[in-house]
């Protein structure tokens, strides 16, 4: 802060027009930082990598390394990185005085706003401690009666297809033996029930989005460009992606929709409900603005609802005109964000002609969002899910698009779980950025993630390795599909198949009666 | 080669129009067009079409060079997405036209509906241009972002006014030129900056202004006597303010 101003009359009025934030408060509301910096003087060789490892710019060199802690955010890079292991990062134990009501979270928040006047940013998921519902349902296992499955002798199938299923198929026998009558509506086929969730690059780093993509190809699954085009050097992988079309178009050309294997209309985003995207212009770099098609350094706002789209009938439109301009053999998805009323909107969609209907709950994550929105809007992806398959299949059109689960998918049993409440298949976010090895330090917004992963500058960015980051990226998935088979062996089921909808294999413990109802499941020790 | 368009849904007519183009038709005449979507949807290439009667929604969706030519009026989301190519209507056409249109031309002889030039963009040397002759309804060049706007107002009944209301919200990027004058609650001056066109101003959109007036028959020198409001954003970075660090 600058403290070479000149003293302000107290008394003066503001000039008429000029009511604007004063960004410039020269005390600044005193709040206690969130992490302690430690390093132990006598490990510490005094290399300066601290100082080089954070993008923050919270370490600084004065005849050794200086913390300014309101700068740290916890990321731990400067921890992880110090040769010496002289560093820790610890939460600060000196509190406020503790109130139930104003906790420090509402506090700092509040004095944040008090001196800037500005909407509060947050990156990655909800992290307040709403009710987990996965952590509520329980999976079936088979004992005497009906015997498990040894997964380790036996085929298990996770292959999974997302797309429009025909009401009935007919066969006929031909001299090659029987063969299908008429086409199939295009379809994704998954060699396992999930998919990588839209992370668009700007929002993330190219290295983050190659490392995705590169272990949907080995997989056998599938990544999402995100609103924001397809890089040159993603294009080997474009047959393995999900190609996005959002409010602010951008990247979008005829070459880009029939560059991937589908296309999606995003709608809505869990972590945002009802509010656009909007990518700062500092993280809009020159390459960047090549694949997003706009000028460098300028804002890209996708506003909040696509301005053709007020209707199901203009949804209609869209998806028609993408799949017209795709020539019909693409699946088009389109993924909104769960809400209290998601069971008509998701049947107004697949209505409108939709094949795949992606859900994300309000506990999916995102590069920026209001943290008002973030942490208040939407509903659990659990709740989405079950009033969404159960309406498609009270009005018998189910079967005519897939689902896709996202919103805080966390390990294979929360998949098991989505799938059993009628998924045909999740997505993983988060979930990936972890295994690049994100520590959720929520501070993607800023462009300056220390990890590489959620920032534009090339200092930062080339500390991710997209090879070995799809390394991990893809044994994450391996041994989830390895767990899933196990518990499918444990269930007594042979395909996930099977799984899919079977909400009699769950049971819920510590559920109230309606959410249960609106579950559709019983409680624990309820029998068949 | 002529279509005859009568009857034919649009999944069929765009086939006929998809294979005619991929086996390098260089012109192509629709008739009796009525209401048939998507015309010209993610085509490409060097080709002229002309439709007779009144194409439906989401003509020039997508579309990457050819040209569109409308012996009618057309309806919404013409140039939805449009890379490149050239869109003429002679009559008025309706709601949300160029909606992110990213290169190329719209050039429209009558009236437009609302939300014209929605997230316009510009990019590199593509510059994505829309003139309409007529006037132009609310929300006109909402979060525009890049290329040319121009709006004429020929034919104007008494009171109808050049444009609607909320005209340049959101806008970050591109500029906006209307034939006369506008009230000013009219624009949203959060946003954007009005001015009169100056003679650099003018020499940016005369080469249009005459590509407009030989579509249409038109005397270009007579309408670039005329003065013109420039309507520009005041800043690429609109939200730039609103959020806390």
């Amino acid at each position: 802060m600058s403290s070479t101003t000149t003293r302000r009359d107290p008394n003066a009025k503001p000039e008429a027009g000029t009511a604007k934030p004063n960004r410039q408060a020269r005390a600044p509301i005193y709040r206690p930082p969130d992490f302690l910096w430690k390093r132990d003087a006598d490990r510490c060789a005094l290399c300066k990598r601290c100082v080089q490892q954070c993008g923050f710019d919270a370490i600084t060199w004065e005849n050794g390394p200086v913390v300014d802690p309101a700068k740290c955010v916890g990321c731990h890079r400067c921890e992880a990185f110090c040769p010496q292991k002289a560093i820790t990062v610890e939460p600060n134990p000196q509190c406020l005085r503790p109130h139930p009501l104003w906790t420090e979270a509402h506090r700092k928040n509040l004095w944040t706003q008090a001196e800037t006047g500005g909407v509060l940013l947050s990156g990655m998921g909800n992290d307040l401690s709403y009710p987990i519902l996965w952590d509520h349902l329980l999976l079936d296992a088979c004992q005497v009666t009906n015997p498990s499955i040894d997964p380790l002798r036996e085929p298990m199938e996770l292959r999974t297809y997302l797309g429009r299923k025909p009401d009935q198929i007919e066969v006929e026998m031909t001299d090659d033996g029987p063969a299908l009558v008429g086409e199939m509506a295009p379809s994704l086929e998954l060699e396992v029930p999930i998919v990588f969730a839209a992370m668009s690059y700007g929002s993330i780093s190219l290295n983050a989005q190659k490392a995705i993509a590169m272990a949907a190809e080995e997989l056998g699954t599938y990544w999402n460009t995100g609103e924001g085009g397809l890089h040159e050097d993603l294009k080997p992988y474009a047959h393995r992606a999900v190609v996005q079309c959002a409010s602010g178009r951008f990247g979008v050309t005829a070459d880009y929709l029939n560059a991937g294997a589908a296309i999606e209309i995003k709608i809505g985003q869990g972590a945002k409900p009802g509010i656009g995207g909007h990518l700062p212009g500092e993280k809009v770099s020159a390459q960047v603005s090549e694949t997003r098609m706009i000028p460098a350094g300028s804002d890209a706002l996708s506003p909040a609802p696509q301005h053709d789209i007020y209707s199901i009938e203009d949804l209609r439109q869209l998806i028609f005109a993408l799949k017209e301009a795709s020539n019909y053999v693409k699946p088009v998805s389109v993924k909104i964000a769960a809400v209290h009323n998601v069971g008509a909107i998701a049947s107004g969609i697949v209505r409108a002609g939709a094949d795949i209907v992606y859900l994300d709950g309000f506990r999916g994550g995102t590069g920026a969002a209001p943290t008002v929105i973030r942490d208040h809007l939407g509903i659990p992806i659990e709740i989405a899910i079950a009033v969404v398959d159960e309406q498609l299949r009270q009005e018998g059109i189910r079967n005519q698009a897939s689902l896709i689960a996202a919103g805080g998918i966390r390990s294979s049993a929360d998949a098991a779980k989505a799938i059993a409440l009628g998924a045909d298949a999740v997505a993983l976010g988060t979930g990936a950025l972890l295994a690049l090895g994100c520590t959720l330090c929520q501070r993607c917004y800023t462009g300056r993630c220390s990890w590489g992963i959620t920032t534009q500058d090339p200092a930062l960015t080339r500390r991710l390795d997209p090879y070995l980051g799809s390394r991990r990226v893809a044994n994450l998935v391996r041994a989830w599909a390895a767990e899933l088979k196990e518990i499918l062996g444990a269930m007594g089921v042979n395909a996930v198949e099977s799984l899919r909808g079977s909400r009699e294999r769950l049971r819920a413990l510590g559920l109230d009666t309606t959410t249960m109802d609106i579950l559709g499941v019983k409680p624990a020790g309820m029998g068949a | 080669m002529r279509i005859d368009a009568a009857n034919l849904h649009y999944r069929e007519l765009n086939h006929q129009i998809r294979r005619a183009v991929a086996a390098g038709e260089r012109s192509l005449d629709l008739l009796n067009v009525n209401g048939q979507r998507y015309i010209g949807d993610g085509i490409s290439g060097d080709v002229e079409i002309t439709v007779h009667g009144v194409p439906g929604n989401d003509m020039g969706a997508f579309m990457d060079g050819p040209t569109i030519r409308v012996h009618g009026n057309a309806q919404d989301a013409v140039a939805n997405t449009m890379n490149a190519g050239r869109i003429v209507v002679d009559g008025h056409a309706g709601d949300v036209l160029g909606y992110g249109m990213r290169g190329g031309e719209l050039f429209v002889r009558g009236r437009v509906g609302y939300r014209v030039g929605i997230h316009m963009k510009a990019y590199r040397e593509t510059r994505p241009v829309i003139v309409a002759g007529g006037t132009a309804g609310d929300f006109l060049a909402e979060y525009m972002a890049g290329g040319l706007l121009i709006v004429l107002g020929l034919d104007r009944r008494p009171r109808e006014p050049l444009v609607g209301d909320w005209c340049g919200t959101g806008i970050h990027g591109g500029t906006l030129y209307l034939r006369g004058e506008v009230e000013p609650w009219r624009v949203a001056s959060e946003f954007a900056g009005t001015r009169w066109a100056e003679d650099d101003d003018k020499a940016d959109i005369r080469p249009h202004i005459e590509a407009f007036c030989e579509a249409f028959s038109l005397d270009a020198d007579q309408l670039m006597g005329d003065d013109y409001l420039r309507i520009a954003p005041l800043s690429h970075r609109p939200y730039g303010a609103k959020y806390a660090a």
